[in-house]
């Protein structure tokens, strides 16, 4: 399998709530930060990507925000625009208007077309070469099987005209392993862990597009070893915890409740790990980032997050 | 605010949705994804189920297996089924009236609602098997937002239910599925769309509209075209009873019987989507009834005195283990290690709590009702958990 930064194009996925933006922006600024010239997009244009790179609101056109890292937010109208002025030669200004707003209308009804002109644009730019790789921060677990599929969808409803012979390329580009891969981004719990075995199966059945990586976020830190929790039960007997505290100098049950927490927590989490594991193909890699005990979530976080994900990737 | 009162329900106890739950007939959880709105809406309607009585009914979009499989609607569709007794037994609870449940399923309900409001038996059939139809009905979830809401007025007008509580889809914004039916009623009644399919219902080109369907023509080819302006020829025979209906729909969630709960954990991201719900609810003239805060640490993580006891813990941890080592049978190192651990992850812990209840002292909407529900190490896959979480939510 290629490796993870190794693509041309990569989807990033998750349940809400998972942290599918950071991951995203982690990826892109690790592959940026390897030497990969890197697009970032964000589809759902809420404007996350420039809060966590801590940069201005991104726009259609792609900036660099970082050295080697470029950024962008998804606007479908403007690529219907720039897709007209490439392919047609229409000369846009002015006489886009009607256009665009019947396109906004035949949107709503038929929602495939606000897709393709999305996956339109992103393999545009793969098709192009103008960067090595491209990290789409794409729509959440119910909405990106919808995406993927939108040119095989768009391929059954039209026969004929451009968007037909339009489409096939990008299928090319979505089938091709080496060059487009999904990720799914989730955390080990309940829900998440559902959606994600969920959504591989759909991948494999609905999409051409192959699963390249489940990225598994807040993985909470063991605390101790197997022998040490035993010790760590015996602590938490009353005469124990009352000499402990005596020791200490004050009440030592809440910090010790505590420590029982964080063991349950990362007990339940694990059991989903387990269930997440064997619910997945054998061959498609989990990498794990750790559960950050921040103050902020900023472009701090997000260099910690690629600095995980560059070792999880073997650098 | 929409609050007709001006103020506080007499019936309200702070931090708790018995008064809400009381008082009104529909109760819609929303809020960001991923912090735990399902489970909320179905404890919420079990709560009210248990406790104030009456029959109560969880209209849910995508609930967890398990907990679908413990209120019993694994896979049953649109088919409303009530939670046996037995489920409440098990809990050691014997309800005072009845909690029903139902899934909503999106396909099923886009073609309930043709087969209402479509003319005659041959456009029915028509749009049932045009391919744009299906492709919107089927594929693609945005048409979850509108149906969610249709199908509530729908089960609310058949008047069963004495309290419905709703679970909306997860949504690209969290208004989407607020503006649904006004979005479909302006869909409906637009002159583009009537521009658009002129041409081919009277197969006369409308020297106004050539050059934009040249264009279209070269972009989509003829054949797509037609098939959009069938598709809307259709629609169009539905027109009037589709207006009305997502008038009516819009018109249910601003009366009074109708309440807003937003739901959230003390994340930055969820939190700020959430404020952001909850001004968006109160700018239309919709009840914010509370803010449930959900995953809630504990605040014992935020005492000052166990903060230094633990930094004590940590820095003391080499004598403390050698004073303590004979008492719990351990070798020393093992035990420093130990306690150095439980020290720093307090400290961890420490930190996310203090955060959190900064994000909470920020909070700028002051709803009516504020609910925090505390972390549940465990999760919730049945009714006995379900009540559980349901107590914090009525303030116990």
């Amino acid at each position: 399998m290629v490796g993870l930064l190794d693509h041309q194009l990569v989807f990033v996925t998750g349940k809400g709530g998972v942290g599918k933006t950071t991951v995203a922006s982690a990826l892109a600024l690790c592959a940026a930060e390897h030497g990969r010239r890197t697009l970032l997009c964000e589809v759902d244009a809420k404007g996350d990507v420039a809060a966590y790179l801590e940069t201005g609101p991104t726009a259609f056109a792609a900036r660099e925000v970082v050295p080697g890292l470029f950024a962008m937010s998804m606007d479908t109208e403007a690529s219907l625009r720039e897709y007209l002025r490439l392919n047609l030669r229409i000369p846009v200004v002015g006489r886009i208007g009607p256009l665009a707003r019947a396109f906004d209308f035949v949107a709503t009804a038929a929602p495939g077309v606000r897709e393709i002109l999305t996956v339109g644009k992103l393999c545009y730019e793969v098709r192009e070469r103008h960067y090595d790789l491209v990290v789409v921060d794409a729509p959440a677990t119910g909405h990106i099987v919808g995406q993927l599929t939108a040119p095989q969808a768009i391929n059954e409803l039209v026969k004929v005209g451009l968007i037909r012979s339009q489409t096939d390329w990008m299928v090319d580009i979505l089938a091709d392993a080496a060059r487009t891969g999904l990720v799914i981004v989730t955390t080990p719990e309940e829900m998440p862990v559902n959606e994600t075995m969920e959504l591989a199966g759909r991948v494999e059945r609905e999409t051409k597009v192959q699963l390249a990586s489940v990225i598994v976020n807040r993985v909470l830190p063991e605390l101790f070893g197997h022998n040490e929790e035993e010790v760590f039960d015996h602590l938490c007997q009353p005469e124990v915890a009352a000499e402990l505290g005596r020791l200490v100098d004050g009440d030592a049950s809440p910090v010790l409740a505590a420590a029982r927490l964080a063991v349950t927590l990362r007990r339940t989490r694990a059991g989903h790990l387990e269930r997440l594991r064997g619910g997945l193909p054998p061959d498609v890699p989990m990498l794990y980032l750790p559960f950050l005990f921040t103050r902020f979530h900023g472009l701090r976080t997000i260099r910690q997050v690629a600095g995980s994900l560059s070792e999880e990737l073997g650098f | 605010m929409a609050n007709e009162s001006g103020g506080r329900r007499a019936t309200d106890r702070p931090g708790s949705l018995d008064g809400l739950l009381t008082s009104r007939e529909i109760v819609v959880a929303c809020g960001p994804g991923g912090v735990g709105k399902t489970t909320t809406a179905a404890a919420a309607a079990a709560m009210a189920a248990a406790r104030i009585g009456g029959k109560v009914l969880v209209l849910t979009v995508d609930p967890a297996r398990r907990l679908a499989d413990a209120l019993g609607i694994e896979g049953i569709g649109n088919v409303e089924r009530r939670v046996p007794d037995d489920a409440f037994a098990h809990a050691g609870v014997r309800p005072k009236g009845e909690l029903w449940a139902a899934m909503l399923d999106t396909k099923e309900s886009w073609d309930a609602l043709i087969r209402t409001h479509a003319p005659d038996e041959r456009t029915r059939d028509e749009i049932l098997a045009n391919p744009l139809y299906r492709n919107i009905s089927g594929r693609f979830v945005q048409s979850h937002d509108y149906i969610a809401m249709e199908r509530l007025f729908e089960i609310h007008a058949e008047g069963t239910y004495d309290l419905i509580v709703v679970d909306t889809p997860p949504t690209r914004n969290a208004l989407d599925f607020l503006d649904a039916p006004e979005r479909m009623a302006d869909f409906f009644s637009s002159r583009l769309l009537r521009w658009l399919i002129v041409p081919y219902r009277s197969r006369l080109v409308n020297f106004a509209s050539k050059p934009f369907y040249q264009v279209a023509d070269r972009i989509l080819g003829t054949q797509f075209l037609e098939d959009i302006a069938e598709f809307f020829i259709l629609f169009q025979s539905m027109y009037d009873g589709f207006v009305e209906r997502a008038r009516a729909v819009q018109r249910l969630l601003a009366e009074r019987r109708t309440s807003f709960v937003v739901v959230s954990t003390l994340e930055a991201v969820p939190l700020r989507e959430a404020e952001f719900f909850a001004e968006a609810l109160t700018g239309r003239k919709l009840h914010l009834g509370a803010i449930v805060l959900n995953k809630v640490l504990p605040a014992y993580l935020r005492d000052p005195a166990a903060a230094a006891l633990s930094e004590r813990l940590t820095e003391q941890a080499d004598s403390v283990a050698a004073a303590l080592a004979p008492m719990v049978d351990a070798a020393e190192p093992q035990l420093r290690r130990v306690l150095a651990e439980v020290g720093q992850s307090f400290a961890d812990y420490r930190v996310v709590a203090q955060r959190e209840a900064e994000q909470q002292a920020m909070l700028q909407t002051a709803p009516e009702t504020l609910v925090s529900v505390p972390f549940f190490d465990t999760d919730i896959y049945d009714l006995a958990g379900l009540l559980r979480l349901g107590a914090r939510l009525f303030g116990e």
